[in-house]
């Protein structure tokens, strides 16, 4: 149980996907105008991210690995994603239309949102148990909806400063997220291991 | 000539990097050395010419409506060829890269020039977007690792897999670590973009 909190709060906070690992980047700059949008794609992310992680993780361990087939993990592992995303927005428009409303557009986007496919091959990489492999999931997409509510909350107010012209928009977006990364590198300091006596 | 037209386009006025402003993940994240940079960028040039160009052949016959699934799995498929030729050939930079060479297969870039460019030409203009994206795209992440590289460590081009050492430029000591991690690539970035703004607006 300690060792599944080390991994959500590393997930979230040590290793966070956007700030310290750079997974995730498009979305984090093209859907963080406002606060709304910023939380309705966490919450896409999550979802997907934490049923992604556990059904590739099946995918190479029930597929691949018995059939001598590891190399063919990018290619399969990137088809399941994307069927899985459509899977998902077929369920939500059939059972919940509310819900639906709310996610909708951000579905077909996470298909090509990298950390999907990063945190799923990062689980295989790390040796990580089906229940571990669940958790990192979670972790990573909670880690990517922290920073990416935060930006939008800073970039809400950034739209009243007066930025140079040559700054405006994208490259201002950078530095500023640059200096949450700076923020972040705070939690480094963080000996989670220890802390939970691991 | 329209295929220097089209190659050219990519390099400077559609630059991914500069002026798209698409596929920015393995931008930042893989360029702590000038090594690391250009590596980076030829697998990214390998696997955007290779989809470019069957993308392009197979135009007519992929049906519409399955075409993303179609292009994935062709852009997957040159992805694994990448990955593994150099875990064979460079297995010190395949190390470094570590999963941003299987991460290739969700560069923007690569589906947005399958959807945007090579699905509705030829073959040899395909090949020329290819190639002009791809180097577009490695001149950017070799800029912007050259500047990381040289302030951050103080030394430049130093390439271990081939036994080279790098040019020294000053002191270790001197050299501010933020330009390694991960706040000194956002922001190196963001003020490069800033740059050619300014310069190209002035034109």
């Amino acid at each position: 149980m300690r060792e599944l909190i080390v991994i959500f709060l590393a997930g979230v906070l040590l290793n966070n996907f956007i700030l310290s690992r750079f997974l995730g980047i498009c979305p984090f700059i093209g859907v963080s105008r406002k606060i709304e949008t910023a939380v309705g794609m966490g919450m896409a992310v999550i979802f997907v991210m934490a049923v992604a992680s556990v059904i590739t993780w099946a995918a190479q361990y029930y597929l691949l690995v018995p059939f001598r087939l590891e190399y063919l993990q990018t290619i399969v592992f990137i088809l399941v994603i994307a069927a899985l995303v459509q899977l998902v927005e077929m369920v939500i428009l059939k059972t919940s239309p509310g819900l639906y409303q709310a996610l909708g557009i951000y579905l077909p986007l996470i298909t090509t949102n990298c950390a999907v496919l990063g945190v799923s091959i990062l689980n295989i990489r790390e040796g990580y148990n089906i229940i571990q492999t669940a958790v990192n999931g979670v972790a990573g997409a909670t880690g990517f909806t922290l920073a990416i509510v935060l930006f939008a909350g800073i970039r809400e107010r950034m739209d009243f400063a007066p930025i140079p012209a040559a700054l405006r928009g994208f490259p201002i977006a950078l530095i500023t997220a640059g200096l949450m990364s700076i923020a972040f590198l705070g939690f480094t300091g963080f000996r989670l291991a220890e802390l939970f006596g691991i | 000539m329209r295929f220097f037209s089209v190659l050219k386009n990519g390099i400077t006025d559609e630059n991914p990097t500069f002026r798209l402003l698409i596929g920015m993940c393995p931008v930042l994240a893989t360029s702590l050395a000038v090594t690391n940079g250009i590596g980076m960028g030829i697998a990214a040039t390998f696997v955007l010419v290779g989809s470019n160009v069957i993308v392009a052949a197979l135009r007519s016959i992929i049906p519409s409506k399955i075409r993303i699934p179609c292009f994935i799995v062709v852009i997957a498929s040159f992805v694994t060829v990448v990955d593994l030729v150099m875990a064979a050939f460079t297995p010190g930079l395949h190390e470094v890269l570590g999963i941003f060479i299987p991460l290739i297969v969700v560069n923007c870039i690569i589906l947005a020039r399958a959807e945007a460019f090579a699905s509705k030409h030829s073959v040899i203009a395909s090949l020329a977007d290819g190639i002009g994206m791809g180097l577009g795209f490695t001149f950017a992440l070799t800029l912007l690792s050259a500047i990381r590289e040289a302030i951050g460590t103080g030394t430049i081009l130093a390439a271990p897999d081939f036994g080279f050492s790098g040019i020294h430029l000053f002191s270790q000591s001197y050299s501010p670590v933020m330009m390694l991690l991960p706040p000194g690539a956002f922001i190196t970035l963001g003020l490069l973009i800033g740059l050619i703004n300014t310069i190209t607006r002035k034109k």
